[in-house]
């Protein structure tokens, strides 16, 4: 009887032990959900979800929140890898934040750019060049079609362009949308 | 010739076709009054354009130059005046447009000088290799690789074999055998000039056994040339696809080239017998890559044959030229009919790569509507790549990308040997060209995402430290104001302590 007791208290200590060290040892940092989840979202870091940029809202959907259809950029398949994600039903984009549009790019009209820095300043991820009394002028590679640069701009010389094909991003269609519907008659 | 003959999984015997084109010698298609060329007719980044509208140019003279290190140089293929540099359609499954070069010429052809090599062992490796870079020379078998950068197998790896390709395995193409019956000494030549610049001496060039005159007039001229003693000429049995580099080396050697590896990895540098060709014009007699032989041939096609085409001549005038009965928005195919594609424009120019025009496929089956799958497991058994097109058939249709890549997606070929014998005319091939370039797009997404993410981060932290640096800035300001109200305060308390004792010796 006492051994019994004695060998479970023994026990109990190790493991105890054991489970406490383990917990410092590898212990996670930062949240690795909301880390998940911000891989997902398509980094725009544009606003719409009314979170200031992508972390924060991918920080209150793993808090629960927000909702995950609050992204018009990612649309419809951000929303559903989130849904895969974390195992719940898939939504239609809330219309509240937006609506999903073709991709589009931040292009200056230079010439009636008249340098006054308001645009780089609202930028999220630093794509503007320029300086005060100089012309600015969009690093089409790092723009990421927030809009952000078109409200402060004071003389309304930002303009969204879509994105143009080119061969070398050009993607084959998609076959199966023909054969779906001779293909699953079964 | 009777080397040990090795061979590859799969694979089709069908029919050739070859016979209609093969029967006239290579004839010159007449110079066109507009040439259209693209920036890019190779693989890599495109050439940069080096000369303006309204410039005069030379035959052969240099119009953009390569950018970045897979790229080459374009040339004038004859002489006229640029009037345009913008975007025209080019010959792409897409349909769509990119930037060329339009050239008018004035007829008279007239070359720029060109720099002749007698003996090309006065050059160095890295000069050859530069020449080469500098001509615009690629791979003419299809792909359009830059050729200079496969002549540089670099320190790690030693080049035990070069390959030449004069294979031609699929069906209606002859443009490959037509250049070796013909022009068999040039491209001696340049297996020679590859030779030095690889510092390989064994040498293999496999052809077809459908091809036996292609094989006769390449050892006549192989005889004439002792000094090849360690190169020799070997028939591989005719299957498609035996001209696909990794199935050729695979049965010149029995080697497989691995998952994810190249042929240089087992000491192998495979070259087509165009670009042997073109690499002997361009060190020998200095001239760029400015023409191909092109292959036009089909039901349609009464004057089929093998023709030398300028780059950017317009395809509806060698239509026109072999006296071609098609609908003007009649489809044509560019390439052969296992690995070619569909093009609706006829005024697309002919570029690089384009080793064939076929215009109307004999005994075609009629287009018909895919059935669904019925697991007989034909495509598994012709796949020369070992893979398994069925499955990868399920997972592309459900856009499963990452399970598309565990059964090895990136492995296939695109032969097209699985759609040809699914009896359920299940386009395998689109869907996995489908596939391959939704994963390329997904990559580069997430690629931009975590570029754009870094950058926000990269500005939050340099935010936050500014307001810090404001912020201590401030305090500083502040703790400086008090010190210097302080240190007055007592400068006036000491003042006044001093002033009172002289008011109390005024006093006395």
């Amino acid at each position: 009887m006492l051994t019994a007791i004695l060998a479970i208290t023994i026990m109990a200590l190790i493991f105890g032990l054991l489970l406490g060290y383990a917990s410092i040892r590898f212990k996670v940092e930062g949240d690795p959900i909301a880390d998940q989840i911000d891989k997902l979202l398509p980094q725009t870091q544009c606003g719409q979800c009314s979170f200031p940029g992508c972390r924060p809202y991918s920080e209150a959907i793993a808090a629960g929140e927000a909702d995950i259809n609050r992204c018009p950029p990612g649309g419809e398949a951000t929303i559903q890898a989130l849904a895969d994600l974390l195992e719940v039903e898939a939504k239609p984009l809330d219309e509240e934040c937006g609506i999903e549009k073709p991709k589009t790019l931040a292009v200056i009209d230079e010439d009636r750019c008249i340098g006054c820095t308001l645009c780089i300043q609202a930028c999220p991820v630093d794509a503007i060049l320029g300086a005060a009394k100089q012309m600015h002028t969009i690093i089409a590679d790092e723009c990421t079609g927030c809009e952000l640069c078109l409200p402060p701009c004071p003389v309304d010389c930002i303009d969204m362009v879509e994105t143009k094909l080119n061969p070398n991003t050009w993607r084959w269609p998609d076959p199966a949308r023909v054969d779906i519907q001779v293909g699953d008659q079964s | 010739m009777t080397a040990k003959q090795h061979t590859f999984v799969g694979g089709l015997k069908l029919d050739g076709h070859k016979k209609r084109s093969t029967q006239t010698a290579i004839h010159k298609i007449p110079l066109s009054k507009k040439l259209i060329l693209p920036l890019q007719q190779h693989i890599g980044e495109a050439s940069l354009p080096i000369v303006e509208v309204g410039d005069k140019v030379l035959k052969g003279q240099k119009i953009a130059r390569a950018d970045g290190h897979v790229s080459v140089y374009l040339h004038a293929p004859s002489s006229g005046t640029v009037t345009a540099i913008d975007d025209q359609p080019i010959p792409h499954p897409s349909g769509l447009s990119a930037c060329c070069i339009t050239i008018e010429t004035d007829g008279e052809d007239r070359w720029i000088e060109r720099q002749k090599t007698e003996d090309f062992t006065t050059l160095s490796e890295h000069e050859i290799r530069q020449t080469l870079r500098e001509a615009g020379i690629v791979g003419l078998g299809g792909a359009g690789f830059p050729s200079f950068i496969k002549l540089n197998p670099g320190v790690h790896h030693h080049v035990e074999t070069l390959i030449i390709n004069g294979v031609e395995c699929e069906p209606y193409i002859t443009c490959d055998d037509m250049l070796m019956r013909e022009r068999a000494s040039g491209i001696l030549d340049g297996i020679e000039i590859m030779q030095y610049a690889l510092r390989v001496k064994n040498c293999i060039i496999a052809i077809e056994d459908n091809k036996p005159e292609a094989i006769a007039a390449m050892e006549l001229a192989l005889a004439t040339r002792s000094h090849l003693n360690n190169t020799s000429i070997i028939s591989v049995p005719t299957r498609y696809p035996a001209g696909s580099e990794k199935q050729l080396i695979q049965v010149v050697t029995g080697k497989q080239v691995p998952s994810h590896g190249l042929p240089i990895d087992l000491g192998i540098v495979c070259h087509n017998v165009g670009t042997s060709y073109a690499i002997s014009r361009a060190i020998i007699h200095g001239e760029p890559l400015i023409s191909r032989i092109v292959t036009i041939t089909g039901k349609q096609v009464n004057k089929a044959g093998n023709f030398e085409t300028l780059f950017g001549t317009p395809m509806h005038e060698l239509l026109a030229f072999c006296d071609t009965k098609r609908q003007a928005d009649e489809p044509f195919i560019l390439g052969g009919p296992m690995m070619g594609y569909n093009l609706s424009g006829d005024h697309l120019p002919v570029t690089k790569t384009a080793n064939c025009i076929l215009v109307g496929v004999e005994d075609a089956a009629p287009a018909v509507d895919p059935l669904p799958c019925i697991r007989c497991g034909e495509c598994a058994t012709v796949c020369p790549v070992s893979l398994l097109p069925q499955q990868l058939y399920w997972h592309s249709r459900a856009k499963d990308l990452d399970k598309t890549r565990e059964y090895n997606l990136f492995d296939c070929i695109e032969c097209g040997c699985c759609s040809y014998v699914c009896p359920s005319k299940i386009p395998l091939v689109h869907y996995f060209r489908f596939a391959k370039t939704e994963t390329m797009n997904q990559e580069l997404e997430t690629q931009k995402s975590d570029n754009a993410r870094i950058r926000h981060e990269n500005r939050l932290e340099r935010q936050e430290a500014e307001k810090k640096e404001k912020a201590e800035r401030q305090r500083q300001r502040k703790l400086a104001l008090a010190a210097t109200k302080a240190a007055k305060e007592k400068e006036e308390a000491e003042k006044a302590k001093t002033a009172e004792p002289q008011s109390d010796d005024q006093e006395k």
